[in-house]
């Protein structure tokens, strides 16, 4: 009898987890398929199987129009914006790791006010001070603005990496005659390698998936793949087509991104609170 | 140690440089252009006028409106997932085969971004095209977002569960494999049942863990923007304006600096209120245990 109120269990456990990895997929499976149909086959009913691919919806955006730039420029933001972190976050977490700096321990609190503030509220003093700086619409503009969410987040999670390297290493490689910068590059760095890693790739899928800033912040040449998404949804009616197409390329990252660094997620998302 | 202190210094200042410049300047210029009229279209653009701006703002009923709304979506959307997310947490750590597949699957909303996410439910509940029309039309309900209000909050409301539950599973899948052994030992030897051992052992057990992700929940329901922006734009009427899709539609269309600034103040300090009396929260119950 144990077994079979065994079996009851096992088949409720499947029947709850296959619906769930059902209603999770099966909105990323329409965008799929609604980026593969034509604007007949779009209006024709929602019929769930598709069978043929109709390229033009990729090619259209990307080749002829101008979502090829907008994924360039989105490219080289996120990209820019994690260096950019990953630099200024391994220099100061190993100040913040190693000696005393004073106010040090209300980085905790920095970190999480910044994240958390709703970046609605900081909308209208950097639209007015990019304008008058004249890096508004800028690739630059956004890549020091992604800063404001990421450089304390990693340093917040860097931190906690950094601290678990043994500091008699240091002081080892000091006693060899390593100087300050080569301690930093030769032992701590090294150490710290997958830490910094994760540290690159959250930060990058945040810049890469930010749209308030860069709508407000960019009007022509910096426009990125997100505000270029909105931008199909207009008056005179939508392509639905094209739009999927064009979110399903915004997808494909974080997609890449789940298979690579799911272990990474939690402590990502929780500042390290949570660990895996 | 043979540091010095400009080396170390050194290592701080780009840092402090730049967050000065992007992340206190910008308060300080809320704080300024607050006390201001400062509008595109009036006909005297910047005048100083002291504090007439928040006088405004605490009467002002399209904005407490808004404000309420994003209240009522915290409480509704963290009700919703925090027990849903419990569930499937416990789930996930029962042993069966092939649950890292459905741990990954799961998993995928949370790395992708927000406005792509309104842009698929978009696609979803389109009156002409959207699946889900089809299937309340097929149920003879009359479901359309841009219309019925109530449909519209309860869309979002859905939209929001789909993105975060997976967050609030894995940090409490996270929270339920690291807990002790002994204390299930021992509630198994005092004969408790699942649901005792659940109630009584696991909560908590695992109360620090529910805070935080609790934590986490409340602030970023209350920052919802970009999804609901591109779903239904605040609409239909403001059945889905949330405080911050209010203050961009401010900032935005009506060009009105000086009072969406005092707004922007007001719902930062907000956010700031909330953070700190939560996290204080946390801290005493943890000190408790």
């Amino acid at each position: 009898m144990a077994s079979r109120k065994n079996v009851m269990r096992l088949f409720f456990i499947y029947l709850v987890c296959i619906l769930i990895a059902v209603g999770t997929l099966f909105p990323i499976y329409w965008l799929f398929v609604v980026s593969a149909r034509t604007r007949l086959e779009v209006f024709a009913g929602p019929s769930l199987v598709q069978t043929s691919f109709y390229l033009q919806n990729y090619t259209r955006p990307f080749i002829e129009g101008v979502y090829g730039r907008y994924l360039l420029n989105s490219l080289l933001i996120a990209s820019g914006n994690t260096l950019l972190v990953t630099t200024l976050a391994v220099l100061a977490t190993y100040a913040f790791s190693r000696f005393r700096v004073p106010g040090s321990n209300n980085l905790f609190f920095w970190t999480i006010t910044n994240r958390m503030a709703p970046p609605a509220v900081f909308i209208v003093p950097f639209f007015l001070m990019f304008t008058r700086l004249g890096i508004h619409d800028t690739h630059f503009g956004l890549i020091l603005l992604y800063c404001i969410f990421n450089l304390p987040f990693a340093i917040w999670l860097l931190k906690g990496m950094m601290d678990a390297i043994p500091k008699e290493l240091d002081e080892a490689a000091y006693i060899d005659g390593a100087s300050f910068w080569g301690v930093l590059f030769r032992v701590v760095i090294p150490l710290a390698k997958p830490g910094i890693m994760v540290t690159a790739v959250l930060s990058w899928i945040f810049a890469w998936n930010e749209y308030l800033f860069a709508s407000v912040l960019t009007s022509i040449h910096s426009r990125t793949i997100p505000t270029g998404l909105i931008e199909f949804v207009t008056v005179i009616g939508t392509n639905w087509g094209e739009m999927a197409a064009v979110g399903m390329v915004s997808l494909l990252p974080a997609i890449l991104f789940i298979g690579i660094a799911q272990r990474q997620i939690v402590a990502g998302l929780t500042f390290g609170a949570v660990k895996d | 140690m043979k540091e010095s202190k400009t080396q170390v210094w050194g290592l701080i200042t780009p840092t402090l440089f730049l967050m000065v410049f992007i992340g206190v300047i910008p308060v300080i210029y809320i704080l300024y252009l607050s006390a201001f009229r400062y509008s595109v279209f009036a006909r005297a653009p910047f005048t100083y006028i002291g504090f007439d701006n928040f006088r405004k703002l605490v009467f002002d009923e399209s904005f407490l409106r808004p404000l309420g709304l994003s209240l009522s979506f915290v409480v509704i959307s963290c009700g919703i997932q925090l027990p849903l997310g419990m569930f499937i947490a416990n789930l996930l750590t029962q042993n069966f085969k092939g649950k890292g597949i459905f741990r990954t699957i799961m998993s995928l909303p949370l790395a992708m971004a927000p406005i792509t996410i309104g842009s698929i439910w978009t696609l979803l509940t389109n009156p002409d095209i959207g699946p889900l029309t089809y299937l309340f039309n097929r149920l003879g309900i009359i479901y359309n977002i841009g219309e019925n209000a109530f449909q519209a909050y309860s869309t979002i409301v859905v939209m929001d569960a789909w993105h975060w539950t997976p967050f609030v599973t894995l940090t409490l899948m996270a929270g339920l494999t690291a807990l002790p052994n002994q204390p299930y030992e021992a509630a198994l030897v005092d004969g408790a049942s699942r649901w005792q051992t659940f109630w009584y052992v696991t909560i908590p057990l695992l109360k620090p863990v529910i805070l935080t992700t609790m934590f986490i929940r409340i602030m970023d329901a209350l920052r919802i923007f970009d999804e609901v922006w591109f779903l239904t734009g605040g609409g239909p009427g403001t059945a889905t304006r949330f405080a911050s899709l209010h203050l961009v539609r401010l900032a935005l269309r009506s060009r009105d600096y000086g009072y969406s600034s005092a707004m922007s103040l007001f719902l930062l300090y907000l956010t700031i209120i909330i953070c700190w009396l939560l996290l204080t929260f946390i801290t005493t119950s943890r000190e408790e245990r």
